[in-house]
């Protein structure tokens, strides 16, 4: 047991896509579309209710480390992204049907059978991970092959990565790996390189994230939410505000009929 | 250096100090492998990646340099220019394990005298005459190991040549490499002009960028370091792809970095088993085992065939007991000393008969039949037009494969069917398409990029009627013997002979995998027991071998090949999992990664060592040496065989023991690679007067036009095909699945934003590219990937195009392949389809029609010429058939 969790190094992906066909392989998730983008060779878009891993393909015209005479400034950074398990997983909190449970590993994961498909998840994710499949209507989202590591086996996602980009492992485990990553690539040269969503400090709106990431550039070139923030953190604020409306509407209230009787006094 | 593999293993790159891969595009076609350049950049490792496009690969690398296709060999050059001038080889390495310090004849004549030519040149026959290319004091020719009796060089073929006369005990060294004789000294005038300035406006390079690559090299060679180099078909797939293979060996010998850990030369191959395609060839021209196929006027009898191909000195003076262990194999107890092992039996060649040729010659008539399994031409083969074309005009057509592929669908869904410029009843073609097992579903082996053969056991019975190539092939082979089993005639009785008993098993008569194998490695005749080595063959009769190289791989009855022994329970060179060609030798050559005396260059770099107490050579891999030949060795006069090479030759498969910076016989196209512009180009040749490889082979005929040799003003741009990580090949297995096609859902090419905006072509909307073969229409991607590249003050854009796509499957599209040529390599007869012009437009392909072609096929007295004057006039294709002797 204990939390389970992914490191995926975006500086180690060489985006071969592997993670996307052995997740769609072992879960046996359907085709979602043959549909060219153009944007690089990101033809997968986002991740969605069949699709739960996506590498995506961002073309920058920004320097590269090394003085490069030729092409103008120029890098092509990819990311495999996946559903991040938060600590404060807005998706879970939203499900009225209990059908999006927190399991013995840490990690969020929803339950077919239980699932009605109201669609409450899908605007609670700050992430716009979850997503309902047309044909069932019911929300689907990566599991963390819950059906794999309770066997001892590794997702079948890193398990296909050829370069450790993507890293399964003891969430402690995972958090001194990168930080020893993330201090090796300083040491190279590397400052642009960062943590995204390892802890709640880093990361207050979702309490940190089981599936979190190192990246060379800011989270909206990966298309990731700078501060993402699961809608239930308002909640107590929310609560109070509508508290105070609500007893202020009932002095207002009270103040009419008692203001009315006096004036009928 | 000897032997048709790569160098190293991928798993070794983990060691090396810096990786050039140039030629490939590693990440995506190999992204498995892949992870060693990633284990060796996070020790410290620089990457380098040279490729016209930036791609996968390149944004791993730490450098990336932009180049213009077809120009490998004059960057190599311009390196081993720097290396040579800058005296950053590795002298001691160089001096003793190459043939630096041999002197060469005083007629041998160089590139730069000739314009472009070697002394030897035959305008007549087009060809090149070595003679003049041998070293001082050598008789007759230095023999080359492979490729010998259809070429028939004199002295390796020729039936007036007998072992021994090629003697090579008076050979003049001068190991102070002055000698203006001396190969190190005809090398570094050779490349002389290959200066950083020339590098750049022959390849678009900056200089200080080549200086950064040549520096990276550099100080990552020597005693205490080494550098790797990978290439893949980026290399081969030129008119002239041998010779940028041999500049990269040149380069790789000067720095001392063949046969040592992290060293080497990784020959990336296109798919599973396309080594062991080669081992056990499908190639016209090879018998297994590298044993060139007998030549119909020249091997009269076995006598004559043995002496044209053993050599006196070097591993190939065993030559005849691997080639009369091949026919026991086959013919079993009819082949015999008195009937010469029924050598007469063996197939003959009468010409070439590569894939090229054999295309063109369905496509005038000249095949009745064709068999197709594991390739899809109509998809995957150059000039798709005239592939097709070759379909229609055979009697039948058997197409095997997982799904019905273009190449069986041919006759329905090509686009001159869909345009209607070809009728589907007018086809008489008659096609039989068998499925296939995958290799999920059946016993059998890989041999893979570094030569190692892995086992794969059947996990699942095929579905259907899905049968294995193996299945296909044994009965088929049952079902003609039962046919010839009357027969009396002569010619007949190499297949009634022929040894075809394995056991099956299944219900459908599954031929056994392993018996197969079995007969691959060897067995003693006498008790069928297992060979364990090829030292143990003989040329008596007394031992069998399907293909001599792989004797070993059933060692003591056991499947070598199927052993999974797993790295973390063995030393990292990983011996005991699968096995390695030869004899298990994960590093070949690896005799040099010792000094002379047998010590290690440095500690770092440890690996192959002599031990003088147990007189062996030791280490962790096999060594691939005589185990117990000492250093100090040195053979007598008279001493034949590896006994004739010395304890400091390590290149066992050459006659001399030496690596060849400069290769006296073997090579077709000249002893020395030199830079010659692909078939069709955008600029003149810089450095020499000839424009092209003038051995080149063309096919000039009406449905495989050329363009202009540079500046066709129809055809502006360079055009570069090459595969996504997402498919596979031809397509065949992965546009028929959705997992894989979802994700490069469509046909597209690449182009800059500076050829976007010349031609008004917005992202992600259509093109047509066209060349004088075809027209196709796809999407496009407008990317800084594809930078164009100033060539001094001239401008070229260069269009990139992946060809998976096709006509069939579940995702179709325009195939990059029909807008190639017919055109290839005098070696080995390799297409190019890596550089050649192109032109392209905004907007889809008009009604399907093809284009306009304008190239006439025949060369206009205007058009600016491909050779020099007197080349070419007199010696149109077909290529030469060696002349038969009176």
């Amino acid at each position: 047991m204990g939390q389970k969790g992914f490191f995926t190094d975006t500086t180690l992906c060489i985006g071969c896509k592997a993670c996307e066909v052995a997740c769609k392989q072992w879960n046996q998730l359907p085709e979602d579309g043959f549909a060219f983008t153009g944007m690089s060779y990101d033809n997968t878009g986002q991740l969605g209710a069949s699709t739960w891993r996506h590498v995506a393909f961002i073309e920058r015209p920004v320097p590269t480390p090394e003085k490069d005479t030729t092409l103008p400034a120029f890098r092509w950074l990819m990311e495999s992204d996946v559903c991040k398990h938060c600590q404060r997983a807005g998706c879970l909190e939203a499900c009225p049907t209990g059908a999006i449970i927190r399991t013995e590993f840490d990690t969020v994961y929803v339950q077919p059978d239980v699932c009605n498909g109201c669609g409450y998840c899908i605007s609670a994710c700050p992430f716009g991970v979850i997503d309902r499949r047309e044909e069932d209507g019911r929300a689907w989202k990566c599991t963390l092959c819950y059906d794999r590591i309770g066997e001892d086996m590794t997702p079948a996602c890193a398990k296909a990565c050829p370069t450790e980009s993507i890293q399964y492992g003891d969430l402690e485990a995972l958090h001194g790996r990168a930080e020893q990553r993330l201090a090796a690539l300083h040491a190279l040269g590397v400052t642009d390189a960062y943590l995204y969503g390892k802890d709640a400090q880093s990361q207050p709106g979702t309490g940190g994230l089981n599936a979190f990431f190192l990246l060379l550039e800011k989270p909206e070139v990966y298309n990731l939410p700078p501060y993402p923030v699961v809608p239930t953190v308002f909640g107590n604020e929310s609560w109070r505000s509508a508290g105070v409306a609500a007893v202020g509407a009932m002095g207002i209230a009270l103040a009419a009929v008692l203001f009315g009787r006096s004036q009928r006094g | 250096m000897g032997r048709g593999g790569a160098t190293t293993f991928q798993q070794d790159l983990q060691n090396a100090d810096c990786i050039l891969i140039e030629g490939s595009n590693m990440a995506e076609c190999h992204p498995v492998g892949f992870q060693w350049v990633m284990e060796a950049k996070a020790r410290g490792a620089k990457i380098i990646h040279v490729d016209p496009r930036f791609t996968r690969t390149s944004a791993m690398a730490d450098l990336h340099v932009p180049i213009r296709v077809g120009t490998d060999i004059a960057f190599l050059g311009g390196l081993v220019n720097y290396v040579l001038s800058h005296e950053r080889y590795f002298r001691e390495y160089v001096v003793n394990y190459t043939n630096a310090a041999v002197l060469l004849r005083e007629d041998f004549r160089d590139t730069e005298d000739l314009e472009g030519l070697f002394s030897g040149y035959d305008a007549e026959q087009n060809r090149y005459d070595p003679k003049s290319w041998q070293y001082e004091g050598v008789k007759d020719q230095v023999p080359a190991v492979g490729h010998k009796e259809l070429f028939a060089e004199s002295g390796a073929g020729a039936s007036d040549h007998h072992p021994g006369d090629e003697d090579l005990n008076d050979l003049v060294r001068d190991e102070t490499l002055q000698n203006p004789r001396c190969v190190f000294q005809h090398l570094k005038k050779h490349f002389a002009r290959y200066t950083p300035d020339v590098v750049e406006g022959i390849c678009g390079i900056p200089p200080e960028k080549f200086q950064a690559v040549a520096e990276a090299l550099c100080d990552n060679s020597g005693r205490e370091r080494t550098s790797a180099l990978c290439y893949a078909v980026g290399w081969t797939h030129h008119s002239v792809g041998v010779q940028y293979i041999r500049t990269a060996s040149i380069l790789q010998l000067l720095l001392g970095n063949i046969g040592r850990p992290g060293g080497g030369i990784l020959a990336l191959r296109g798919h599973a088993s396309i080594q062991g395609s080669t081992d056990i060839p499908t190639l016209f021209d090879l018998l297994p085992g590298y044993l060139p196929m007998p030549h119909a006027s020249h091997a009269k009898d076995l006598r004559a065939y043995i002496d044209g191909n053993q050599s006196a000195t070097g591993l190939w003076n065993e030559f005849p007991k691997y080639i009369v262990s091949l026919m026991k194999a086959w013919f079993g107890s009819a082949a015999t000393v008195e009937n010469q092992f029924f050598f007469q039996h063996l197939p003959r060649l009468t010409g070439n008969h590569a894939h090229m040729t054999t295309v063109t010659d369905m496509a005038d008539g000249k095949v009745d039949g064709y068999f197709v399994m594991g390739e899809n031409p109509s998809v995957g083969s150059m000039n798709g037009a005239l592939q097709r074309k070759g379909l229609r005009n055979v009697k039948w057509l058997v197409v095997r494969d997982l799904a019905l592929i273009e190449t069986a669908e041919f006759w329905r869904t090509a686009p001159e069917v869909a345009s209607g410029e070809v009728r589907p009843e007018d086809i008489d073609t008659e096609v039989f398409f068998f499925p296939a097992a995958a290799h999920t579903e059946k016993d059998g082996s890989f041999t893979n990029t570094q030569r190692l053969l892995q086992w794969h056991h059947a996990a699942v019975p095929p579905p259907g009627d899905a049968r294995s190539e193996l299945h296909f092939m044994f009965h088929l082979g049952r079902r003609l013997k039962a046919h010839y089993a009357k027969s009396s005639a002569e010619r007949d009785q190499g297949i009634r002979a022929l040894t075809w008993d394995y056991p099956t098993h299944e219900a459908w008569d599954e031929p056994s995998a392993d018996a197969v194998l079995a007969e691959i490695n060897g067995f003693h005749t006498a008790d069928h027991s297992p060979l364990s080595s090829f030292a143990e063959l003989k040329d008596d009769g007394s031992t069998a071998a399907g293909c001599w190289i792989y004797t070993g791989v059933r060692a003591d009855g056991v499947n070598q090949a199927a052993r999974r022994k797993p790295g973390r329970e063995q030393t990292w060179v990983a011996p005991d999992w699968g096995w390695a060609w030869p004899a298990n030798r994960r590093i070949l050559y690896n005799r040099a990664s010792a000094d002379p005396e047998g010590k290690p260059w440095s500690e770092r770099k440890r690996y192959v060592t002599w031990d003088p107490e147990t007189a062996r050579w030791v280490g962790p891999d096999v060594p691939d040496f005589v185990v117990d030949k000492a250093p100090s060795y040195r053979p007598k006069r008279s001493d034949r065989g590896l006994a004739a090479l010395s304890g400091i030759d390590p290149f066992i498969l050459q006659a001399d023991g030496k690596g060849w910076l400069f290769a006296p016989s073997g090579i077709l196209d000249g002893p020395m690679p030199s830079h010659y512009e692909p078939q069709e180009s955008v600029v003149e040749n810089l450095l020499y007067a000839q424009q092209c490889n003038p051995l080149r082979q063309e096919y000039r005929r009406k449905d495989n036009r050329y363009h202009r040799a540079y500046q066709d003003p129809d055809y502006p741009f360079l055009l570069t095909t090459y595969r996504l990580t997402e498919h596979h090949t031809a397509g065949g297995m992965s546009r028929w699945l959705s997992w894989l096609s979802e994700l490069q859902p469509e046909m597209f090419c690449e182009i800059s934003p500076e050829l976007a905006a010349l031609r008004g072509i917005l992202n992600g909307g259509w093109v047509t590219v066209s060349t004088a073969r075809a027209a196709i229409e796809c999407r496009v991607l407008v990317t800084q990937r594809l930078a164009p590249l100033k060539l001094g003050k001239r401008t070229v854009m260069q269009i990139g195009v992946p060809y998976h796509w096709g006509h069939s499957g579940r995702t179709r599209g325009g195939s990059g392949n029909d807008l190639l040529s017919l055109v290839g390599d005098p070696n080995v007869s390799i297409v190019e389809t890596k550089a050649f012009t192109a032109n392209i437009v905004a907007g889809r392909h008009s009604a399907q029609r093809r284009l306009a072609v304008h190239a006439s096929g025949e060369e206009d007295a205007r058009d600016p010429r491909r050779d020099l004057p007197v080349i070419r006039n007199l010696a149109p294709f077909p290529m030469q058939v060696p002349k038969k002797e009176d």
